[in-house]
């Protein structure tokens, strides 16, 4: 289709259901359901005539700590027959596991098992889920949002032990995160004391 | 007698001049023929994702030239066309035009690394000596207009850091009468080379569907027959009124996509030309001074454009909520940025796609059963770069 609003229409009558919003913007669309749906959806997506959403571009995940439904998976599919681009999304909560698409797009596989390194999401039927971009014997998921930037562990090579060992991360100085979002109006933390001052007033 | 026969599992890399970088992958051969790869990747991984979402907008540029260092503006671009599109500014004729003309240089630079070192995989030295050469005078071009060989910082949300110095456009444009003369020097070596024929051609075939089930773009793609090109069908910047053409390949085989490469150069030279003779003066970058700094000149004259300065270079300029995927051309293929803002002057979150991850997880596929020496052919012509494979 050659138009992004019949387009959007089009999903949204043939999957009904399935669909929980629909938006266009920058050109693109953006679809939202759920978890269940994921299979039906993608397959219809990449093999209906008027979506033929072909390639899968990346997979990745949005990580809301402060959200119940902590995680937000994004898909992103390419149509080369219409020129087109969507993204699909869905939320899950920690430690729930999702559905594989490995067996749609096998290019699918090594962008699940960044999505398992980086965010500790684990998915279902996935042939080789193993960590792929961070070391060997890594613990924890660096991309979460309540992972520190600096990390837990540094590696260096012990002298005594003639090899490579990795120890917990010890800083000179801690790693200083200035606020700067507009000084003069007070930083998060002064507006925070001014405001309890003016309450304890 | 009989005798039992067992794969031998074979190490390459991490440290292998031919692996183009710190790739380890396991092979597991059964005699000479290959029958399993598992690419181990990460070495070279600096959580360079996490590393932006805690640095503002403009401190994030330069983790992009550190992606695929062959090309360090192509990426940079994808960056600034995702937070241009989220604040809605228009960027200058100029501007665009500057910015075409450097990524065409990464392309030339990015085609001429991999052409060449494809070259010595399979045994010719010469074609790297000459191709280098070559190299060192674009990197001059990135030198003298952002102050650096490699890593630029150039590209900006809005436009470009700076003008172009004076002199530097003539000799663009006398690089590009005799640059053509050495690709056809450097083809007249490879082209129709005997050796470099029988290790190239039918060799890692890639099939179109094959290509779109990989995930595959850039010339991994057209390689295989697909005309698909960001630059013509998703134009971006000035893109839309240059005239170039597509080289699509037929067989799909490491051949294939070494004629795509040559000719890429080739329609590179004609962009650059085309984009030096419709550049006018003007302004570089956005006039928006909530976004670009204002000039030195102006900081010494006027409060406002003080006061500018100082926000920009303490605060940033913050990026409105919303959320979009940008992708440009890069010489290896879609370059993607998916970017998050938050309201903040920091992004939420910005993924990176970069095609090299996805060329090298078909590495499997690739190479099965075909023969030990054929792994760096194969590997040289889906052109790795860690920087950006790993991030």
């Amino acid at each position: 289709m050659k138009n992004l609003i019949d387009l959007e229409k089009k999903i949204n009558s043939e999957l009904t259901t399935k669909i929980n919003r629909s938006e266009i913007k920058h050109n693109q669309i953006y679809l939202e359901t759920d978890k269940d749906d994921l299979i039906d959806v993608v397959l219809f997506l990449k093999t209906d005539n008027d979506t033929k959403f072909r390639q899968l571009i990346d997979i990745t995940v949005t990580d809301y700590p402060e959200k119940n439904l902590r995680f937000e998976v994004v898909y992103l599919f390419l149509s080369h027959e219409h020129n087109q681009r969507l993204i699909l999304k869905y939320t899950i909560a920690e430690n729930e596991i999702i559905p594989s698409i490995t067996s749609i797009f096998p290019g699918a596989n090594w962008m699940e098992r960044e999505v398992f390194d980086m965010y500790g999401v684990s998915f279902k039927d996935h042939p080789d889920l193993r960590r792929i971009l961070t070391d060997y014997g890594f613990e924890g998921h660096p991309l979460r949002k309540d992972f520190p930037l600096t990390g837990h562990t540094e590696v260096r090579y012990s002298e005594d032990q003639k090899k490579v060992i990795s120890e917990p991360v010890k800083l000179e100085q801690n790693y200083r995160n200035f606020d700067y979002e507009s000084p003069w109006e007070g930083t998060k933390y002064i507006k925070e004391e001014l405001e309890n001052n003016d309450k304890k007033n | 007698m009989t005798k039992k026969i067992k794969n031998l599992n074979l190490n390459f890399g991490p440290q292998h001049p031919a692996a183009h970088g710190v790739l380890r992958l396991i092979l597991e051969l059964d005699g000479e023929v290959v029958e399993k790869a598992d690419p181990h990747i990460g070495l070279l991984h600096r959580g360079t994702e996490k590393l932006i979402e805690n640095k503002t907008y403009m401190q994030a540029v330069p983790y992009f030239d550190r992606l695929d260092y062959v090309a360090p503006m192509n990426q940079e671009h994808a960056f600034a066309l995702a937070t241009e599109k989220i604040l809605e500014i228009d960027v200058p004729i100029r501007a665009q035009y500057i910015r075409v003309i450097f990524c065409e240089i990464g392309r030339i630079l990015s085609h001429i690394l991999n052409v060449t070192t494809q070259a010595m995989d399979v045994g010719a030295l010469t074609p790297t000596l000459w191709g280098f050469e070559e190299r060192e005078k674009l990197m001059g071009f990135y030198e003298r207009v952002s102050g650096s060989r490699l890593h630029a910082n150039y590209f900006r949300a809005g436009g470009v850091h700076q003008d172009l110095p004076q002199g530097l456009e003539e000799d663009i444009a006398e690089f590009c009468e005799t640059f053509p003369k050495i690709i056809n020097d450097l083809e007249s070596l490879l082209t129709e080379n005997r050796i470099f024929k029988q290790r190239n051609v039918d060799i890692g075939i890639v099939t179109k569907q094959d290509a779109l089930d990989y995930s595959f773009s850039g010339v991994m793609i057209r390689g295989s027959g697909v005309p698909w090109d960001l630059r013509k069908s998703q134009p971006y910047d000035c893109y839309k009124q240059l005239d170039f053409k597509i080289p699509v390949g037929k067989n799909g085989d490491c051949y294939d996509r070494y004629l795509c490469r040559i000719e890429e150069m080739k329609e590179s030279v004609s962009i650059i030309k085309q984009c030096l003779s419709k550049m006018e003066k003007g302004p570089i970058k956005s006039l928006d001074g909530k976004i670009s700094p204002p000039s030195k000149k102006e900081i010494k004259q006027s409060m406002e454009a003080l006061i500018h300065h100082f926000k920009l270079f303490t605060e940033g300029y913050r990026v409105p909520k919303d959320e979009i995927y940008t992708a440009v051309e890069a010489p290896k293929g879609e370059f993607g940025v998916y970017l998050i803002s938050d309201g903040s002057n920091k992004p939420y979150k910005c993924k990176i796609r970069a095609p090299g991850f996805s060329h090298l997880q078909s590495m499997d596929y690739l190479i099965k059963g075909h023969m030990l020496a054929d792994v760096p052919a194969v590997l040289g012509s889906l052109d790795i770069v860690f920087g950006e494979v790993d991030r």
